[in-house]
C-alpha cells in the first residue's frame, strides 16, 4: 500500500514535468539488468527550448536513462515519446535504433569522449552530416570521378559542397576553425569536448542530450561551457537535456533539474528548490 | 540399419567427440581469458604429435615416456607462442592480435613443412591401444574406449582445479574482469601463461590420442581439427568449459552419424561443422551455454 | 595548385600506359605472367582493404568470393566444346552447356554473382562482433568451397575446370587495377568513405551520429565482394585452370598479408605491397627449389618461401603495426613540397 502511494505521490509531484506538451517525454521507463534495477520508473517531459539538468550521485543511473532515451538500451518497461514542435502527434521512439533516433533530431554526446580519433576535426563534423545525405554510393563515386576530369554537376556534388560549408561554419561558431585539419585526438581536452558537442550539432538536432559536458574541466572552463550551452540553445533553437556533476554549471544554466539516486527520481524543480531539497542533500552527503 | 551398425558408429562418434572436446577446451579457456581466437592452437596440437613421433622413433623411448615428454615440450611450446606472438600485442586493437594469431599459425605450419617434411608419417601405435575388442558383433579398437575415459578424467580434474583451487579462482577472475583481477593483486601475466599451458597440455594429449586414432601425421593436420574445435567451442558457448565439451561431442557424434545415416552427404562432412556454426551464430550467438556480454557505453 | 595536380595525374597515367605497352612488347611470357598477377593482386588487395582496413570489419571469407567469381567467369567463357571435355564424369547443367560469353560481360557477371554472395553472407554475418564475424566469414568461405567440391554438374567438383580461355592480358588486369584504384580513391574521399572510417574508428559513436551500421557494413562488404569476384575471375582466366583447392583459407591469408604489409587503411600501401609481395613470392621460389650454381647444387627447402613470408608478417604485426604506409596516402605534395628544403630556406631568411 505504501509503495503504491509513494509512486503515485512521485507522479503527482512531477505532474508538471509529465504533461503531454513537450518535445521529448519519458513515460515511466525502467531499466533492469538481470536482478539489478538501474533506473526505476523515470518520468520526464521536456518543453521546447528548455535547458534541463539531470543530476545525482555516481551510479544513480543517469547515463542509463540517457541510453534508454537514445536507443542504446531498450527499456525493460515504459516508453519514450518524441513530438515535433507545435505538433500534437507523438512518435514512440522506444524501440528505435540510435541512428534512427538521431535521424529524428535527437543527438547526444558521450561521457567518455568518443571522437573519431584518427580522423581530422573537420572529418569528425563532416561525418555527422552523412545522415542527411540523399545520394547513394554509386552516384557519389561516379560524381567525384567525373568531376575530377570535366566540369560536372550532380546532386551529390551539391550536397558535398553544402556539407563542407555547413561544417566549416559550425567549426567557426564553436571556435575550432583554427584546428580544422588537425587529428582530433591531438586536441587538448577542452577542445575535444567542444568538438564532441559540435559534432552532435552537425546532425541538425532539435534536442541535444549532453552527458557530462563539463567533466574534467577547471572552474574557468566550466563557466565558459555554461555560456556556450546557453549560446547554442539560442543560436540553434535547441532543447537541451544534460547530465552534469559540476553544480556550478547545473545551477547556472539549467532551468529545471531532475535528481536521481539509486535509479529513483527523488526530486524535480528549479535550481533553488533543488538546492534546498532535504532529500537531495541527503543523497549527496549521506544521512547522519 | 542394424543395431551393430548404429553402435559402431555411435562409439566412433563419441570417441571423435571426446577428441574435439579436449581441444575445444583449450580454445575456450584462452578465449575466456584473452578474448582471443588462438588460431595456432590446432598447430600446437600438431607439434605435440610430431614430438611424440620423433621421441618414439628416433630417441627410441618407451611410448609412455615419449608421451609424457612430448606433452611437456608442447606445453612449453604453447606458452612461448603466447609470450612471442600475443603478449606484445595485449594493448593493441583486436585486429592486430587476430592477424598475429593467423600469422603464428601459418608460421608454425610452414616451419613444420620445412623441418618435418611434407610427406605424411605413420604414427606408431602402442599395442595397448590397438587391441580389437568384440562386443555382440561390434568390433571396436581398444583406443575407442580409452579416449572418452581419458577425456572424462581430465575434465573432472580440470573442473576441480578451476572451481576449488586458488589458482583456478584466479583464472576465473581474470576471465571475468582483467583489470579488477590485477587490482586484486593477481599476477595476470602468470595466469595467462598458465592458461596457455593448460590449453597446450590438453591439445598435446588430444593430439597424441588423435594420432593413435588417425595415425597419419602431416604438417597441416591441425588445420581442420583446429577450426572444427573452435567451432565446437563457439557452439557450446565460448569461454565456457562445459560448453566446449558439449560442443565437441555434438560435433563429433553429429559428423559421424550424418555420414553413417546419409552416405550421399559424405563429401559435406567437413561442411557440417561450418553449417552448424552459422546456425548457432544466427540463433544464439552466445552459444548453447554462453552468457550475453554487454558493453558499457 | 589544383590544376597542376590534375596535369600531374594525367601525365602519370599516360606514362603508365606507355609502360604497359613497353612491357607487353618486350617482356617474355614468364615476366608478363608476373605483371598480370601483380595487377590482379592489386584488385584483390584493395577489395579486402575496403572491408577490413577502411570499414574495420574483420572478414576472412575472401577466398569464397574469389571462388564464386572465378567459377562464374570460367563457366561463362568456356566454349561448349571445352565444357564437354571437362565434364566427362557428369554432364554440365543444361542451361550452361551452350553458353559462351565474351570476357567483359563475364567479368561483370562474376562480380555481380560474388556481390550477391557477399550480400547473402553479410546480411546475417555482419550483425556479429569482430571475432565471431571472422569465424563466420571463414566458415562461409569453407562452405562455398565444399559446395563447389561436391556439385559435379555445376562446377565439375574436385576435378576442377581446365583449359579455360586465357583472356586475361596486361590490359585486362592492369586496366581493372587502375579502375579499382580510382574507384577506391573517390569512394574513400567521399561521404560514404568517411562513414566507413567512422564505423572503423568507433561504431557506437558512428551510430549515434546517425549512421546506420548495418546498411553501411553491408554496402562495404558487398562492394568488396564484387571486386573480389572480379579479381578471382581475372585470376582464373589467367591461370587457365581452377579447382576448389585453390580457394582455401591460404588464399585469403595471402591477400591479408598484402594488406597488412602495405598498411591497413592505405590505398597506396596496398598497391605497393601487392606488387612487391607478388614479385617477391616469385623471386623467393628459389628458396624452395635447388639452385644450380654450376659447381655446386644448393638443395632447396620446400616451404621455406612461406616461412619467410609468415615470419615477415609476424615481424610487421609485432613491430610495425602500421605496415608500410599506415593510413597515409600518396600525394604529389611529397615531391612539390620538399619540407626539409623549405625549412632550410626559412632559416636563411630569418
Amino acid at each position: 500500500m505504501g509503495l503504491v502511494y509513494k509512486k503515485q505521490r512521485l507522479q503527482a509531484d512531477f505532474k508538471e514535468g509529465c504533461e503531454i506538451m513537450g518535445v521529448l517525454r519519458a513515460d515511466n521507463i525502467t531499466m533492469k539488468f538481470g536482478g539489478l534495477v538501474a533506473v526505476s520508473s523515470f518520468c520526464m517531459d521536456l518543453k521546447e527550448g528548455e535547458i534541463v539538468g539531470l543530476i545525482g550521485p555516481n551510479g544513480a543511473g543517469k547515463t542509463t536513462a540517457f541510453n534508454m532515451i537514445t536507443g542504446v538500451y531498450k527499456p525493460t518497461e515504459g516508453n519514450v515519446y518524441y513530438s515535433e514542435k507545435n505538433s500534437k502527434i507523438e512518435t514512440n521512439i522506444t524501440h528505435l535504433r540510435p541512428d534512427q533516433i538521431t535521424n529524428l533530431g535527437i543527438a547526444r554526446t558521450f561521457q567518455n569522449i568518443r571522437l573519431f580519433k584518427e580522423l581530422s576535426v573537420l572529418d569528425n563534423v563532416l561525418i555527422a552530416n552523412h545522415l542527411r545525405l540523399k545520394s547513394g554510393v554509386i552516384s557519389s563515386v561516379f560524381s567525384m570521378a567525373a568531376a575530377s576530369m570535366i566540369p560536372f554537376k550532380s546532386l551529390y556534388l551539391k550536397e558535398e559542397k553544402e556539407m563542407n560549408e555547413k561544417s566549416v561554419q559550425l567549426l567557426e561558431d564553436v571556435g575550432l576553425i583554427d584546428v580544422m585539419h588537425e587529428k582530433s585526438s591531438s586536441l587538448p581536452y577542452g577542445k575535444q569536448r567542444r568538438l564532441e558537442i559540435a559534432r552532435a550539432l552537425a546532425t541538425n538536432p532539435k534536442i541535444l542530450l549532453l552527458d557530462e559536458p563539463a567533466a574534467g574541466m577547471n572552474p574557468k572552463e566550466s563557466i565558459e561551457l555554461m555560456d556556450f550551452v546557453g549560446q547554442i540553445r539560442d543560436q540553434f533553437k535547441l532543447t537541451i537535456f544534460m547530465i552534469e556533476h559540476h553544480m556550478q554549471v547545473v545551477m547556472g544554466v539549467c532551468e529545471k533539474i531532475f535528481v536521481l539516486d539509486h535509479g529513483e527520481t527523488i526530486a524535480y524543480g528549479n535550481p533553488s528548490e533543488i538546492q534546498n531539497n532535504k532529500k537531495v542533500i541527503e543523497a549527496y552527503l549521506g544521512v547522519d | 540399419m542394424t543395431f551393430q551398425f548404429f553402435m559402431q558408429h555411435l562409439t566412433n562418434g563419441i570417441s571423435l567427440g571426446s577428441l574435439y572436446a579436449l581441444i575445444a577446451i583449450g580454445y575456450t579457456m584462452v578465449y575466456g581469458i584473452l578474448r582471443l581466437i588462438n588460431f595456432a592452437h590446432g598447430d600446437i596440437f600438431m607439434i605435440g604429435t610430431y614430438v611424440a613421433f620423433y621421441l618414439i622413433t628416433l630417441a627410441a623411448l618407451p611410448w609412455w615416456l615419449a608421451f609424457i615428454f612430448a606433452i611437456g615440450i608442447t606445453v612449453l611450446f604453447g606458452m612461448s607462442v603466447e609470450k612471442g606472438a600475443y603478449k606484445p600485442l595485449r594493448n593493441s586493437p583486436k585486429i592486430s592480435v587476430l592477424i598475429s594469431a593467423i600469422g603464428a599459425s601459418f608460421l608454425i605450419q610452414n616451419l613444420a613443412i620445412v623441418i618435418f617434411g611434407g610427406r605424411p608419417k605413420a604414427f606408431p601405435i602402442p599395442d595397448m591401444f590397438n587391441q580389437i575388442i568384440n562386443i555382440r558383433g561390434v568390433s571396436i579398437v581398444s583406443l575407442t574406449f580409452y579416449i572418452p575415459v581419458m577425456t572424462l578424467a581430465i575434465l573432472f580434474v580440470l573442473v576441480y582445479f578451476i572451481q576449488k583451487t586458488k589458482t583456478g579462482m584466479a583464472m576465473r577472475a581474470v576471465s571475468k574482469d582483467y583489470e579488477a583481477a590485477r587490482l586484486m593483486g593477481i599476477d595476470v601475466d602468470k595466469i595467462i601463461s598458465l592458461t596457455f599451458g593448460v590449453g597446450s597440455l590438453l591439445a598435446a594429449i588430444g593430439g597424441i590420442m588423435w594420432a593413435m586414432r588417425f595415425p597419419q601425421l602431416a604438417p597441416l593436420m591441425g588445420v581442420m581439427p583446429g577450426l572444427k574445435c573452435f567451432i565446437a567451442a563457439v557452439i557450446g558457448g565460448i569461454g565456457n568449459i562445459k560448453g566446449a565439451v558439449l560442443g565437441g561431442f555434438l560435433l563429433g557424434v553429429g559428423e559421424i552419424m550424418i555420414v553413417a545415416l546419409l552416405p550421399a552427404l559424405t563429401g559435406y562432412r567437413d561442411a557440417f561443422a561450418f553449417i552448424l556454426l552459422i546456425v548457432i551464430l544466427l540463433i544464439k550467438p552466445t552459444g548453447l551455454m554462453g552468457q550475453k556480454l554487454t558493453e558499457k557505453v | 595548385m589544383k590544376i597542376n595536380k590534375k596535369i600531374l595525374n594525367i601525365v602519370a597515367i599516360i606514362a603508365f600506359i606507355g609502360l604497359l605497352f613497353f612491357m607487353d612488347n618486350t617482356f617474355d611470357s614468364y615476366k608478363i605472367r608476373i605483371v598480370n598477377l601483380c595487377g590482379i593482386y592489386v584488385v584483390l588487395g584493395l577489395s579486402l582493404n575496403l572491408i577490413n582496413g577502411f570499414t574495420g570489419l574483420f572478414s576472412l571469407g575472401h577466398a569464397g568470393f574469389m571462388a564464386v567469381g572465378a567459377y562464374t567467369a570460367a563457366l561463362l567463357t568456356m566454349s561448349p566444346a571445352v565444357k564437354d571435355m571437362n565434364f566427362f564424369l557428369m554432364p554440365i547443367v543444361p542451361f550452361l552447356a551452350n553458353v559462351e560469353w565474351p570476357f567483359f560481360p563475364a567479368l561483370i557477371m562474376a562480380g555481380v554473382v560474388a556481390a550477391i554472395a557477399g550480400f547473402l553472407i553479410g546480411a546475417p554475418a555482419l550483425r556479429l562482433r569482430d571475432d565471431y564475424l571472422a569465424i563466420a566469414t571463414l566458415g562461409f568461405s569453407e562452405i562455398i568451397r565444399v559446395i563447389f567440391t561436391n556439385t559435379q554438374t555445376l562446377t565439375n567438383g574436385a576435378l576442377g575446370l581446365k583449359s579455360l580461355p586465357t583472356h586475361t592480358n596486361i590490359w585486362w588486369s592492369w586496366g581493372t587495377a587502375i579502375l579499382t584504384i580510382a574507384f577506391m580513391v573517390f569512394l574513400t574521399r567521399g561521404s560514404y568513405g568517411r562513414a566507413f572510417k567512422a564505423i572503423r574508428e568507433d561504431e557506437i559513436a558512428a551510430e549515434a551520429m546517425g549512421i546506420s551500421l548495418f546498411k553501411h557494413k553491408v554496402i562495404s562488404f558487398t562492394i568488396g565482394a564484387f571486386l573480389a569476384g572480379v579479381g578471382g575471375a581475372l585470376l582464373g582466366n589467367l591461370l587457365g585452370t581452377i579447382d576448389p583447392l585453390m580457394f582455401r583459407f591460404f588464399l585469403t591469408f595471402n591477400i591479408l598479408l598484402i594488406v597488412v604489409l602495405g598498411g591497413i587503411g592505405s590505398i597506396t600501401g596496398t598497391v605497393i605491397s601487392a606488387v612487391v609481395v607478388t614479385v617477391s613470392m616469385e623471386a623467393l621460389r628459389v628458396l624452395d627449389q635447388s639452385m644450380d650454381l654450376g659447381f655446386i647444387i644448393i638443395e632447396g627447402i620446400p616451404g621455406m618461401r612461406m616461412v619467410v613470408f609468415s615470419a615477415l608478417l609476424m615481424i610487421v604485426i609485432l613491430f610495425y603495426q602500421q605496415g608500410l604506409m599506415g593510413t597515409k596516402e600518396f600525394t604529389w605534395d611529397w615531391f612539390t613540397k620538399n619540407r626539409g628544403f623549405k625549412q632550410i630556406l626559412k632559416k636563411d631568411v630569418k
